[in-house]
């Protein structure tokens, strides 16, 4: 058994998460690793990088197409097979919850192959937690813009306090069973509506 | 209704055919069994395999060679399916790039979708072609009815799929860019993949599925075994709730609304104006010009969604022929066995409605529509002929291979 690093591919349409991929694996010791994000001439590009282990992401529309070119020994120097653990079916649970999976290289050994898959699924799901959060933000700071709105209309029009005007928002919603960041959008969707040139 | 749903999750892919689910599901056929039916989208058939496989989904939309291809072990990670229902007939067409339709025009091709009049005439192109590269073309999967009948197709009209032109694997959303980049030359594909390609003039439907294989099988909903038989109640439910959006579907009185339905962006998607074809059988060519095909797609008549064991036993012959699997008699039972009309029976006994009394029938022998004894309501089947009047005897597989 060859004792040289493994050379990994990344096939990820997302950059962003491909990098971050790419940084778990460089920082655990895989120096050799390769990342295509555009799907052109892919056959030509597996060949010249000839890798043992390729990690794609489950949403690509292109894994059928990859799985019949492994299929196909032509198209790929050596036989590539999908990565399926049958004694650790775990594993391969987390890593299609994760949204990953690999192809590996006829004939490595699942331990070799082991670490590599666990690092994608935990930097996948370290990805997915952080555009959670950054969406989470974004509409957090949408919601809050909304109820500032809302709240400058009921000072103007009912001559309320900031704190007048939150307390009402909250009050309402929590009658409706609703979330503030509604009642904010309903109450300025109607001003927009009764206001000038609301009928435009 | 008091009881509580049973949720029922299962995988599609963006395509016309994905309509009955969505029809079951929008239209309350499936809440009227008490299925709340959750719909996931996904992009490619190795996702709805793995996620099948690790018990995601309950069941999913399924290119109708997929089931059997799991069970004789051709593909990673699957677990055993079943195909209790097919999802329709036909759906898919040929289509080639504008520039390859001239060349076939020259050479006798003629618009009106026959496919021996069009392939006569690649066979000529493909004589007078002096290029070092082969033509390409485009199918959705290996394991799929695409795969099977473009070969079917090419091989009829003298020209070898392997040798003589290059088929390579391309996601259906994908095809029209390639066609258009001239990446390849020619696609088989579901809709509204060929249709589209018409309408925006980057391609010309050479020939339907139904015009190579009438009343030909498309996709399944295949159900994961062991779901399956844990879950026999929920199973008939939904076979039920998926036999009335079938007939839903094909009452041409719903074909704008279902239309309307897929064209959402949870669903496939795309204008509805590109899903309309396909569902009233009038096929725009790609050059203005448009023809009946009336059994372009069947939702429901002609027991559509009957599922076959003679359709399971063509696709395992094909599978065969294109040096897939070996022929033995157990890969034969495995294919035959994956198909499963006795549950479809069982489902729909209570609803009294035509069932077909055969498992299997000899796909070519119909040659007309033909009222079948069956029992409780009468049936009428195909016509179901392949366009070179080739018979299929299940009975006799080795038989038709050596042919």
């Amino acid at each position: 058994m060859s004792r040289s690093a493994l050379r990994i591919l990344i096939i990820d349409e997302n950059r962003i998460r491909a990098a971050v991929i790419e940084e778990g694996l460089r920082e655990a010791g895989h120096g050799e690793v390769a990342t295509i994000h555009d799907m052109t001439g892919i056959a030509r590009r597996i060949a010249e990088i000839e890798p043992d282990v390729i990690v794609i992401d489950l949403e690509n529309p292109n894994r059928d197409m990859l799985e019949s070119m492994f299929q196909l020994t032509r198209a790929v120097k050596r036989p590539i097979a999908m990565f399926v653990d049958r004694t650790d079916s775990a594993s391969t649970e987390a890593a299609i919850e994760a949204g990953v999976s690999a192809y590996v290289v006829d004939g490595l050994r699942k331990e070799r192959i082991k670490p590599i898959l666990d690092m994608a699924i935990s930097r996948f799901n370290a990805f997915s937690r952080m555009a959670r959060e950054l969406e989470e933000a974004r509409s957090e700071l949408e919601n809050r813009k909304l109820i500032d709105r809302a709240k400058g209309l009921l000072m103007k029009s009912r001559g309320l306090s900031e704190q007048e005007a939150y307390a009402l928002l909250r009050r309402t919603a929590m009658n409706q069973n609703r979330k503030i960041a509604e009642i904010a959008q309903s109450l300025i969707t109607a001003a927009d509506l009764l206001g000038p040139g609301g009928d435009t | 209704m008091s009881a509580q749903m049973s949720v029922v999750p299962v995988g599609f892919l963006p395509l016309l055919d994905s309509a009955l689910l969505v029809a079951a599901r929008e239209m309350g056929f499936a809440a009227e069994e008490g299925i709340e039916l959750v719909l996931v989208r996904e992009n490619s058939w190795a996702s709805i395999r793995d996620r099948l496989a690790v018990g995601h989904f309950a069941a999913a939309h399924m290119l109708a060679p997929m089931p059997i291809a799991f069970n004789l072990g051709l593909a990673p990670l699957a677990v055993r399916t079943i195909a209790p229902m097919a999802l329709g007939l036909g759906g898919n067409a040929v289509t080639v790039s504008t520039s390859l339709w001239a060349k076939m025009s020259e050479e006798g091709a003629r618009p009106d979708l026959d496919p021996a009049s069009a392939g006569t005439a690649l066979r000529k192109v493909l004589d007078r072609r002096n290029d070092e590269t082969k033509l390409r073309f485009a199918v959705v999967h290996p394991h799929s009815s695409h795969n099977y009948e473009l070969r079917y197709w090419l091989t009829a009209c003298g020209i070898d799929p392997d040798r003589e032109v290059e088929l390579v694997v391309i996601p259906p959303p994908l095809m029209r860019d390639a066609l258009a980049a001239g990446r390849i030359d020619g696609y088989c594909v579901g809709e509204p993949w060929n249709s589209s390609a018409a309408i925006l003039g980057i391609g010309h439907i050479v020939t339907t599925k139904s015009r190579i294989w009438q009343s030909s099988p498309e996709k399944v909903l295949g159900v994961s075994e062991a779901w399956a038989m844990a879950n026999p109640d929920t199973l008939d439910r939904l076979l039920r709730a998926l036999y009335r959006a079938a007939k839903w579907c094909g009452d041409a009185a719903n074909h704008g609304e279902l239309a309307a339905l897929l064209a959402r962006p949870e669903y496939v998607n795309c204008p509805a104006e590109w899903l309309m074809p396909a569902l009233t059988g009038q096929i725009q060519q790609g050059d203005g010009s448009i023809i009946a095909v009336a059994d372009f797609f069947v939702p429901h008549d002609m027991g559509a969604t009957f599922p076959w064991q003679s359709h399971a036993l063509w696709f395992y012959s094909q599978m065969v022929r294109w040096g897939q699997i070996g022929a033995s008699p157990k890969h034969e039972l495995i294919a035959r066995d994956s198909y499963r009309p006795d549950l479809y029976r069982r489902a729909l006994r209570s609803l009294g409605v035509a069932l077909p009394g055969a498992n299997a029938k000899v796909e070519g022998a119909l040659t007309t529509a033909m009222p079948v004894g069956a029992a409780g309501a009468s049936l009428v089947l195909g016509p179901d002929g392949f366009f070179d009047g080739k018979v299929f005897d299940p009975d006799h597989i080795v038989d038709y291979l050596a042919s």
